[in-house]
């Protein structure tokens, strides 16, 4: 008797995230696939291919990237330098600082960036960046300059400042010791953190959306105009095929890499100097202009009336306004129940999915581990458009239901779960099990007593990262119809940005910032959770 | 009231623990000595129930362990890393084995604060075990194997990562800690001194197998083999007409008539006695330990006490 019950509890671990998976990702990704390759689709594919346009489209999604990535590591690599020989309370300050622009909602850094070109007044004239290729590229820094600080930076504080120390005293300059010896040491984790910059670049929705204005269009932007604007449904699945494709080979290539990255204790070496003070007055000031010039606009703009500053922008959140089905305190406060729910559903099948990636069979956690990673590295923007298409039919009609705004949510971040709480699973000695199990603990009282207090730091951590995610999301919600009760905040911040206007603006500019600041707290509560000593993100 | 039959432990093809069988009394520590890789941490791990053994019995007072799992056997085992539970402070890890019993909550403080005691480190209870040195995580460890009070106590090279002198004083304390909790051990090393010191019987394991066990005295004395002599510390090994035997580093005395004429290469002092390593005739490089000193390349005759020369399996 005893035995079958755990034989069932052990069964639910598998099936519970085995079946949210297949239900809300596979089948969804699968009906894309039926239709991409079916024969509409593969007329679309072939329209694709012949139009001069989408060529176009094409390329500009890769090479944006491209572009996005380099500047990111010449903007990144000098302040990872610094985080590297910070230690203690400063680091973790700076790495908090940091990484508050990574998890914004792109619907928020969007917005902020048009307060900045209208702020400056580069929305019009020579010095237009508005609805530029400038603006997008500028966006990517400001969001993916956190993901080389710190992968780099980690992986930095963990070598052996002396070596860099003998080049010195063997003759070389500074530069030169640091080209020679430091630099190709560091290959790996600038090779993983590329991957990743590259991967979330070329998949950027939101940002390319808003500041890259109409005539600017990515893969992503693509799918979404055809799926929703126009409802060609085919191109929109061979888009989204070419899409998946791009995607499940960047996965390979970022895992492979990351893989390639040995993990460091994080107990590096004394870094014997402390840098010197130009350098790091240069860093400060270029990461706090990059990274805080659009924060202090958006919030400047958010208090700009006609007359003055005040709060006349956010109490006119709770109007009614032409544009949106619900006032904008009702998209907030939905925003927040939803992501309540969200971070609930993805903290339940991350967890069970994480035990069985660690403690599963062999076959079996492979299988989860790669099916994991695929959601994390599949676009939002696929994730939405498999919904829309695939959970429109009795059994599953589900578009219409309160529950797909944040199952969509959990399904993004179930990912960032999985990915703090299994390593945390994996770095609990083997031997402390077995000392619990000569202690007189039985195998589920050891999981209970070992395994589940150990993970629930790393849960909490990503628990908050799921909540940031949702409360942020935007891609995959813009997929899903639209109603009163399930208009969340970035797509009522989105509505509120696409119209002319200054009060809407500074409507839109008030609702970021109370975005903005949700997601602030739940960036504390990750850093605050987090070792001092882990790296990456 | 153990008894291990016959056991072998096998990694694939690999023979960990060859047919090893040996007897505990209640109350008795067994030094088992081996260098590392002999398979002495795989039997421990065995007898704990945390190996599955390829073949042969585990008894415990005369029950059959096979099918028992490691949590109901009643065996601690001390691991040589300790393996604190790292998320709970040490009294929480003390308490842990207690717990798991069901005792309640007073009774589980008062146990906690017996062992602290035991083990040296009163007001230890609240400390995070990540602050703990390492002479400190290795006690908290004891105190926390001892805490459900197991009939038998695994200790696999408890002593190991310590600093020479806390490992002096513990080897003293171990065996008075074990004593005091009328607990039964086995205490694993690679140190012939620690395992001297420590134990009741000496048990010698080489090569996944136990080559020799008796009071250790009789082992030191009369080692089996000279693969047991050499790890006992005998450094004096010589063939003596087809006959293997060792001279004790304290066997030989400077002496005219000695009947042992070797030439002086090293000599070295060493507070009680000169460390001296000689050549003899035959070309055998030797090592004594000699009462006075010696000049280097001079030629002197030594005599053999005969009752510290070993005959090897004799």
């Amino acid at each position: 008797m005893r035995r079958s019950m755990s034989t069932l509890a052990t069964g639910l671990v598998v099936l519970i995230p085995a079946v949210f998976l297949a239900t809300f990702f596979v089948y969804p990704v699968g009906s894309i696939l039926g239709r991409g390759l079916g024969a509409d689709g593969l007329a679309a594919l072939g329209d694709l291919v012949a139009s001069p346009r989408q060529r176009g489209v094409l390329w500009f999604t890769v090479w944006q990237a491209l572009v996005s990535t380099a500047l990111t590591l010449v903007v990144g690599l000098p302040a990872a330098s610094i985080v590297a020989r910070l230690r203690g309370r400063s680091q973790r300050l700076v790495r908090a600082l940091v990484t508050v622009p990574f998890v914004l909602p792109t619907v928020v850094v969007a917005g902020a960036f048009e307060g900045v070109f209208e702020r400056f007044g580069l929305d019009s004239g020579a010095l237009r960046l508005r609805h530029t290729v400038w603006a997008i590229l500028l966006a990517h820094v400001f969001f993916n300059y956190a993901i080389v600080v710190r992968t780099v930076g980690a992986y930095w504080a963990g070598l052996d400042d002396h070596l860099e120390d003998q080049a010195r005293t063997l003759g070389a300059s500074r530069v030169r010791a640091w080209w020679e010896v430091t630099l190709p040491r560091l290959r790996p984790a600038i090779a993983s953190a590329a991957a990743i910059v590259f991967l979330f670049s070329f998949t950027s929705f939101g940002v390319v959306l808003i500041l890259g204005g109409p005539r600017r269009a990515t893969i992503e932007t693509e799918i979404y105009r055809y799926a929703v604007t126009r409802s060609d449904i085919s191109t929109a699945a061979a888009l989204a095929l070419v899409q998946l494709v791009a995607v499940l080979a960047l996965v390979v290539v970022a895992t492979r890499l990351e893989r390639r990255r040995p993990i460091h204790n994080g107990l590096g070496r004394a870094h014997t100097v402390v840098s010197r003070r130009g350098w790091l007055a240069a860093n400060a000031g270029l990461g706090l202009l990059l990274l805080g010039t659009p924060i202090g606009v958006l919030i400047e703009r958010s208090l700009a009336g006609g007359d003055g500053y005040g709060f006349d922008n956010y109490r006119a959140l709770g109007d009614r306004v032409r544009q949106l089905p619900a006032p904008a305190t009702t998209a907030l406060w939905n925003s927040l129940v939803f992501a309540v729910a969200a971070t609930a559903i993805a903290a339940l099948v991350g967890t069970l999915a994480s035990l069985v990636v660690v403690h599963g069979r062999r076959g079996v956690g492979h299988v989860f581990d790669l099916g994991l990673t695929l959601p994390l590295g599949t676009s939002a923007v696929t994730i939405g458009f498999g919904i829309l298409i695939a959970l429109d039919e009795p059994p599953l009609d589900l578009r219409t239901s309160w529950w797909i705004v944040p199952i969509a949510h959990a399904l993004v971040g179930v990912p960032f779960v999985v990915r703090t709480v299994v390593p945390v699973l994996r770095s609990i000695d083997p031997r402390v099990r077995e000392a619990a199990a000569t202690l007189g603990a039985a195998p589920r009282r050891v999981r209970r007593e070992v395994d589940i207090p150990i993970a629930a730091r790393g849960l909490v951590v990503g628990a908050a990262f799921a909540f940031a995610v949702s409360l942020g999301e935007f891609g995959a919600t813009s997929f899903i119809p639209r109603r009163p009760e399930n208009l969340t905040a970035p797509v009522a911040l989105f509505r509120l940005l696409g119209t002319p206007g200054d009060l809407l603006r500074g409507q839109a500019m008030a609702l970021a910032v109370i975005l903005m600041i949700l997601v602030a707290v739940a960036v504390v509560v990750i850093e605050s959770f987090r070792g001092s000593t882990e790296g990456g993100l | 009231m153990l008894a291990v039959e016959d056991l072998t432990v096998r990694f694939g093809t690999t023979v960990a623990v060859d047919s090893v069988s040996l007897d505990l009394g209640a109350d008795e520590t067994l030094a088992l000595l081996g260098p590392s890789g002999c398979g002495k941490s795989t039997l421990l791990r065995a007898i704990a129930g945390l190996e599955p053994p390829a073949g042969g019995r585990i008894l415990l007072d005369g029950r059959d362990l096979a099918g028992t799992p490691p949590h109901e056997r009643g065996i601690g085992l001390m691991f040589q890393d300790h393996a604190l539970f790292p998320h709970r402070d040490v009294a929480a890890n003390i308490a842990f084995g207690p717990r798991m019993q069901g005792m309640d909550q007073p009774a589980r403080t008062a146990r906690v604060g017996e062992l602290l005691d035991l083990v040296g480190l009163p007001g230890f209870g609240a400390r995070a075990v990540a602050t703990l040195s390492g002479g400190e995580a290795q006690r908290v460890a004891l105190a926390r194997a001892l805490a459900p009070q197991p009939r038998l106590l695994l200790l696999d090279e408890p002593l190991g990562s310590l600093d020479r002198a806390l490992r002096d004083r513990l080897v003293v304390e171990l065996p008075e800690v074990l004593a005091a909790a009328g607990t039964a051990a086995i205490h694993v090393t690679h140190d012939h001194d620690e395992a001297f010191a420590v134990g009741d019987r000496l048990a010698v394991m080489v090569g996944g197998s136990l080559r020799q066990v008796g009071d250790p005295a009789d082992v030191w004395a009369h080692p089996v083999s000279m693969e047991v002599a050499r790890f006992l510390g005998h450094t004096n090994l010589v063939d003596d007409g087809g006959k293997m035997r060792v001279l004790r580093r304290d066997a030989a005395i400077v002496d005219d008539a000695g009947q042992l004429t070797v030439t002086v290469l090293r000599c070295r002092f060493r507070g009680r006695d000169y460390d001296t390593v000689v050549r003899s005739d035959t070309g055998t490089e030797l090592r004594f330990d000699l009462e006075e000193r010696l000049a280097p390349g001079s030629v002197v005759r030594l005599r053999l006490d005969p009752d510290r020369v070993v005959v090897i399996g004799g």
